[in-house]
């Protein structure tokens, strides 16, 4: 089942929560939504999830649209929320009866898809304990298990690893990677190696607007447009020198990293290290580093939401 | 139909799983049956009659302060907790988790009312009770606790804070419960006769003397159900704000 979203605008007050964001999710993949905190993750799955509404613009799933067909949207949603907010005075069975009954799954089925949430997300021993009484790693499986008990297309998690050590996190990262291959799965989130390591292909969000649409790669690519090296040289006249070549875009100083080195952004597609070497081997100057900069997914992040704050 | 019982059951088992339940159980009893039986002029045995119109005097004000204290949480603590989300992302309506919060805690209401049967059987023993009027006066106490209940669900869902939806509750049921009475003495006749109608306590004292008029049945559910649709519109409205 896939999800569209077009030109979608949430006013809360005179805040622009979310700013005519439009998107799609292909059926089957596993969507990071990333950015910064406030910038409207929770916002856009509250609208997806139907407990509020868009100020403007649409929702579809596979043709249910969020306005006119809100029950058969949240029928096909499994929800997580923010805070993963669950009935702490229920035992885990009697919640789980409860979610399954809410979303319509029949008296007979509900015991059967009881146990098999508690095998999937690995509730077994705790299960007729107090919700009150489960540390938060296992809270956040009981909210994994609420939102997949009816068997929904589509999954959206809103955060889902917020408070947990890195041991959960790795188990309900696996987790989410297993149900993703048959469902359509959205999760928010403001780390980035999470989202790296879980989805197929990332948003990021700043300050309500779209910023990236891509899978990592991608946006790796997108975001640094040209390589950059850099280099650490002894010489007369190297900036200059590096700025004759052909390939070369850019140079900065980076002092930072010791006297005599400098960024050298390189353009896209070209590899300008033979080319450095000789220039050296010909001007007598010392080369002593030359280390290609790769840049990471926390870099296009900080760059991409930096940028549209200045905006 | 099966969403709103869902949602009752879940909330009836809730409160008889708290602590706080049983503690306002408890004082509500205690206190109708302090004043029913014990509390000195006024009391069933200083009236010497056998009736229950002392008791039913009496649940009258218990009741205003009770019914609110078991609907202060009812969609406050849903709100405050975020459950709320849980709650209406699943394929239920708010008009259903209104009706659903409204019918536990009225069900509530009603088995806490059937802790004071035996004070009809007590009386039923000591003399010759009017059967009719007693019936009449439960029917009442149950219409007027529907009522209160459905108030208090309407204050709980205006807030996320417990207290504050007490107090809300409270402040709202007082005009029904005095206030209109009380300006029904004092307003201009063309006045008084609509407050006088809009008075709970009319209605109620007709009821437990046994009189059961449509108008009064009609007044009761009509509160109820606007109750019913100020709740719903304030939960509803989430989704424009």
């Amino acid at each position: 089942m896939s999800i569209t979203v077009e030109n979608l605008t949430k006013i809360y007050g005179s805040q622009k929560a979310v700013d005519d964001i439009s998107f799609q999710v292909k059926t089957g993949e596993i969507l990071g939504f990333l950015g910064p905190n406030g910038a409207g993750k929770s916002t856009t799955m509250k609208i997806i999830s139907c407990f509020i509404s868009p100020t403007k613009g649409s929702v579809q799933l596979d043709g249910f649209d969020i306005n006119k067909h809100s029950e058969e949207v949240r029928r096909r949603i499994g929800y997580l929320p923010e805070n993963n907010p669950l009935y702490t005075d229920m035992s885990i069975f009697d919640y789980l009866h409860m979610s399954a009954a809410l979303q319509n799954v029949s008296e007979k089925e509900i015991p059967d898809r009881i146990k098999q949430m508690v095998d999937v997300c690995g509730l077994g021993p705790e299960c007729h304990k107090n919700i009150n009484e489960l540390s938060k790693g296992f809270r956040q499986r009981v909210g994994l298990a609420q939102a997949l008990i009816h068997d929904p297309d589509v999954l959206i998690l809103d955060e889902p690893t917020t408070g947990l050590d890195p041991n959960q996190i790795v188990e309900i990262r696996s987790l989410i990677k297993e149900i993703g291959k048959e469902k359509t799965v959205m999760l928010s989130s403001h780390i980035l190696k999470e989202v790296e390591a879980t989805c197929d292909r990332i948003l990021i969000i700043s300050k309500g607007k779209l910023v990236a649409d891509g899978s990592t790669e991608e946006l790796k690519a997108r975001s640094s447009g040209t390589n950059r090296l850099l280099l650490q040289i002894e010489g007369e006249g190297v900036k200059e020198g590096l700025l004759a070549l052909d390939s070369v875009a850019q140079v900065t100083p980076a002092d930072e990293h010791g006297k005599g080195s400098w960024f050298v952004d390189i353009k896209t597609g070209r590899d300008s290290r033979k080319e450095i070497f000789r220039l050296c081997v010909d001007r007598d100057w010392v080369l002593l580093q030359l280390t290609p900069m790769q840049s990471s997914l926390e870099d296009v992040f900080r760059k991409l939401t930096i940028q549209s704050e200045d905006l | 139909m099966k969403h709103i019982w869902t949602i009752c059951k879940r909330e009836v088992n809730a409160f008889f799983s708290s602590l706080t339940a049983y503690i306002i159980l408890i004082v509500f009893l205690a206190v109708s049956g302090f004043f029913t039986w014990l509390g000195g002029s006024g009391d069933l045995f200083f009236v010497g009659q056998a009736s229950l119109n002392t008791f039913f005097g009496i649940a009258f004000w218990t009741l205003f302060f009770f019914i609110p204290a078991i609907t202060m949480r009812m969609l406050a603590e849903e709100r405050r907790s975020g459950t709320l989300e849980l709650l209406a992302t699943k394929p239920v309506t708010d008009f259903q988790i209104v009706i659903g919060k409204w019918l536990a805690s009225w069900l509530l209401v009603i088995i806490s009312l059937l802790f004071t049967l035996p004070y009809y059987i007590t009386v039923a023993n000591l003399g010759n009770i009017d059967h009719g009027a007693t019936i009449a006066g439960y029917v009442a106490l149950i219409l007027i606790s529907g009522v209160y209940t459905s108030v208090g669900i309407f204050a709980s869902s205006l807030t996320q804070n417990q207290i504050v939806a007490l107090i809300l509750s409270l402040f709202i049921g007082v005009f029904f419960h005095l206030l209109f009475g009380i300006s029904a003495s004092v307003l201009p006749d063309w006045l008084s006769g609509i407050a006088e109608f809009l008075d709970l306590q009319f209605h109620y004292s007709t009821l437990t003397r046994g009189v059961i008029t449509l108008e009064s049945v009609v007044y009761m559910i009509s509160l109820i159900l606007i109750g019913f649709v100020l709740s719903t519109a304030s939960l509803r409205r989430r989704m424009w704000t």
